[in-house]
């Protein structure tokens, strides 16, 4: 048997199987790129526009260190490159470490590997198979990115090298993910390790690229960005993450060839023999399995919220930099600005504590469909106990993280302008968002009530807010079909004063949402069939 | 005695599937049950109604002498049960969990938890991720036994489990009986329910077809012999407790009462038996042969 017999069969079955998962991956990477460069591309048409830019956004610490080194910031490109590589670049590299732990860790997990190692397979084809099938989606990806520039007018060269640094980082990333299946023995522990490998490679190379040192060398998306795309044009870089790539495939094989089907080179640590007292009702038992997921929701939000102020110096200097500017605005034009930013964040803040909220009401679904809720109420819990429980760890959880959205950008604001006030007004602000973000969830309660094979249904809704909120006037969307977002009914706090009427409004909504799904709940089969 | 679960016309369909259709049960008070049927014959389905987590299209059902649909959670302080497929939360451990479920039912017993931990030889440090299936059952076996409760309702709890822990099991289930509680006990497996049961019931297609005590349906275990010998077996038929002979090219093949296997191994073996072989009835060739016309018959009523 050579080492690669039954690569082809395992690639081809792969492939057949992600007919769906990989297209929307890779299209839907290539669909947000390409959409934000025509946007950015129609914004900045002008050489002033361009210095503008280059001015204020571009040697910003804070947009630096979210989005990477500003190379040729006198030019369109390498604005377009500015404003596109973080979603391609984190895009492509998720993709990457899903589809490969997807193909391996997981499949273990679910006992089929022993089913295909019991065919004539060698002992890596299934990790082969895996790396090809996640390294040929992030090459797809790059030229997807590539043929985007093109079509945005952009030179054939410049394009390809782009393109080529952004499917770097798949590979790169398609090693890690291998090794890391090896390294741990579930799926989840396997993406878990690879995602803080992708953080850390993030964070090494913000501080690298805000320093301006040669921190950013030792990360792997330094290396992609370091290409320097319109300015410095070198492939070279890309020949650090070949290396490392390599590296990281032959650590996969050695760590294969020592660890047992079924087992990680790691072996999971043993956990407490009985249960703790917090973990006895249905509210301690929803709290220990949302905790987490919560406690990641509200470190990344208040990252983006912190980010997010901070900008807010930028947009004074623009002002101030800008006297046509600051002759339409008179007097105060600076602060008018900026609280009209402020809106912005919060309400995108807001849509993304909706997807928290969401993803929390729907746990229940997922309780369900798992089979787990079944035994839970074979006990003394009643439907309504488990019910109630469980949404006001939803409850709590929401306002928590909507809070800690509205502190995390109050208090950025403060320290970057010296007005501390606004960290408080901020953080009141956000309670605004409430019960919009809230009634999001009990569409999706309501769905869980009536017909729980839909309740995913809901995450439109999400989606719908977004665009609307984001894009809604760019795309000139009729305020009677933006109205059925319910954040289009809030006042846009701080820029706007509070009334209470659509705050009152969209609570009772909420609140018949989510007496109906009680209802509904109360009078169906429940289980995982149901 | 009175009755611990009561069923009568039970009918519940999912769409156009009828799982159950005019299903009756009854388990007394102190007995175990056993609940035989193939597979997709209605056992987990009338499991999940006794639970309350279905609702039934038509039917009269009591548990406890209540009503599991309205009264659910006050029934459920007074029974455990262990579903069929046992699914955990997978971050939580073995141990975690089992107190978890028992904490929800209002209480556990350690020493007895402690006691079937060592009995099941479980280790309750893991994460339920790391379990396998039989594992996991034995979690839901454990969290269900260390509860002292009126009425156990166990849904095919063994088909993850090797034959020694299949011998705990069994062992668990005398005691219950010993303490005089209720035991509903579904499987697919005759053996089981055998040795296990005082009385059966046998759901095929959504209706118990045969219900009595195991002396009564003993008739139902019988084996299945073929064998071959070097001289003819010409008066094999003349043999207590055998019926349904059948000779092909020079095998014969028939069923045997149990209680009569060995009158048929001693009329056998001074033949010089060549090739043996025999197996105790799949629940299916049970039925086809007990009930077969009265199947068919059901079934063309129903397709009617
Ligand atoms: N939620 C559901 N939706 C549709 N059909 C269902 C559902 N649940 C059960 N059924 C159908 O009802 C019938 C009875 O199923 P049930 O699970 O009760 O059988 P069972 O006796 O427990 O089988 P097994 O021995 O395989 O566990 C089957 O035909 C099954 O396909
Ligand atoms: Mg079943």
């Amino acid at each position: 048997m050579t080492a690669l017999a039954g690569v082809r069969p395992l690639l081809r079955f792969m492939l057949r199987r992600d007919r769906v998962y990989l297209p929307v991956w890779v299209l839907g990477i290539v669909a947000v790129t390409y959409a934000s460069l025509s946007a950015v591309r129609g914004l900045y048409d002008t050489p002033r526009a361009i210095a503008a830019y280059a001015s204020t956004v571009a040697a910003s610490p804070a947009s630096i260190a979210l989005a990477g080194p500003p190379f040729a910031m006198d030019q369109i490109g390498g604005i377009l490159i500015y404003e596109t590589s973080l979603t391609a670049l984190l895009g492509v590299a998720l993709m990457a470490v899903f589809t490969v732990v997807r193909h391996t860790r997981r499949e273990e997990d679910a006992g089929r590997v022993e089913l295909l190692g019991s065919t004539v397979v060698s002992p890596h084809a299934m990790i082969t198979a895996a790396v090809l099938v996640a390294s040929l989606a992030s090459l797809l990806v790059g030229l997807g990115v590539a043929v985007s520039f093109l079509v945005e007018q952009q030179p054939l060269e410049q394009s390809l090298l782009y393109g080529a640094s952004i499917a770097a980082l798949g590979v790169v990333f398609t090693g890690v993910g291998a090794a890391a299946a090896q390294l741990m023995s579930h799926g989840r522990g396997a993406i878990g390790v690879s995602l803080g490998v992708l953080a850390l490679a993030y964070g090494v190379r913000a501080i690298g690229d805000v320093g301006e040192s040669r921190l950013s060398w030792l990360s792997p998306m330094g290396w992609s960005q370091q290409v320097g795309v319109y300015e410095l044009d070198r492939w070279w870089p890309l020949g650090l993450s070949a290396l490392f790539t390599g590296g990281m495939f032959v650590l996969t094989v050695v760590l294969e060839s020592r660890r047992d089907l079924g087992s990680g080179v790691l072996t999971p640590r043993a956990g407490p023999a009985a249960a703790g007292p917090l973990l006895s009702g249905v509210v301690g038992l929803s709290w220990r399995l949302q905790r987490g997921a919560l406690l990641g929701w509200v470190v990344g939000v208040v990252a983006m919220a912190a980010l997010l102020g901070s900008f807010s110096e930028s947009i004074e200097d623009m002002v101030a930099e800008n006297p046509a500017l600051s002759d339409v605005f008179a007097a105060g034009a600076a602060e008018t600005l900026v609280d009209a930013y402020m809106a912005i964040s919060l309400l995108l803040l807001g849509i993304g504590a909706a997807g928290f909220a969401v993803s929390s009401a729907l746990r229940m679904r997922s309780e369900e469909s798992s089979g787990r809720l079944e035994p839970v109420l074979a006990t003394g819990v009643s439907r309504g106990r488990w019910f109630a429980g469980n949404l006001l760890v939803t409850l709590v959880g929401t306002v928590v993280l909507v809070v800690s959205g509205g502190l995390g950008l109050g208090l950025s604001y403060a320290v970057t302008s010296g007005l501390p006030a606004k960290a408080w007004e901020l953080t009141r602000a956000s309670l605004v968002y409430l019960p919009a973000v809230l009634l999001v969830a009990a569409v999706g309660v309501l769905l869980f009530g009536w017909v729980p094979r839909l309740v995913a249904v809901v995450w439109a809704l999400v989606a719908f807010a977004f665009v609307v909120a984001w894009l809604g006037e760019l795309l000139e969307i009729p305020a009677r079909v933006a109205d059925l977002s319910p954040f289009s009914h809030l006042p846009a706090v701080p820029t706007e004063a509070v009334t209470a009427g659509p705050l009152v409004l969209l609570s009772l909504v909420t609140l018949v949402a989510l007496a109906g799904g009680w209802l509904g709940f109360h009078r169906r089969d429940v289980g995982a069939g149901a | 005695m009175s009755a611990a679960i009561s069923v009568s016309g039970l009918v519940k369909t999912f769409g156009t599937t009828v799982a159950l259709d005019g299903l009756d049960l009854e388990v007394c008070t102190g007995e175990v049950h056993g609940f035989l049927g193939p597979n997709g014959s209605g056992k987990s389905t009338t499991i999940r109604i006794l639970l309350g987590l279905l609702k039934a299209d038509s039917g009269r059902v009591t548990l406890l002498d209540g009503d599991p649909w309205r009264q659910a959670a006050d029934l459920h302080r007074r029974l455990a049960y262990v579903p069929g497929e046992v699914a955990l939360w997978p971050n939580l451990t073995g141990g975690e969990v089992i107190d978890l479920l028992a904490r929800l039912r209002g209480g556990i017993d350690t020493r007895r938890r402690a006691e079937l931990l060592e009995r099941f030889d479980l280790d309750p440090t893991k994460r339920t991720r790391s379990y396998s299936k039989g594992n996991r059952q034995k979690v839901a076996l454990v969290a269900a036994l260390a509860s002292d409760v009126e009425l156990y309702l166990l849904d095919e709890p063994t088909s993850g489990l090797d034959p020694i822990m299949e011998a705990a099991f069994q062992h668990s289930i005398g005691e219950m009986r010993a303490r005089g509680r209720t035991v509903l006990l579904s499987s697919h497996i005759l053996a089981e329910a055998e040795a296990l049961s005082d009385r059966v019931s046998i759901i095929r297609a959504g209706r118990v077809v045969q219900s009595g005590t195991l002396r009564e349906l003993r008739h139902l275990t019988r084996t299945t012999v073929v064998v071959e010998t070097e001289r003819p077996m010409d008066r094999i038929g003349d043999v207590p407790g055998v019926a349904n002979i059948v000779h092909e090219d020079g095998r014969v093949a028939f069923d045997v009462d149990t209680d009569h296997l060995d009158d048929a191994m001693d009329y056998l073996t001074p033949l010089r038996i060549t090739s043996l072989v025999s197996h105790p009835p799949t629940l299916e060739e049970l039925f086809l042969r007990e009930f077969g016309d009265r199947v068919v018959a059901a079934e063309e009523e129903a397709a009617r």
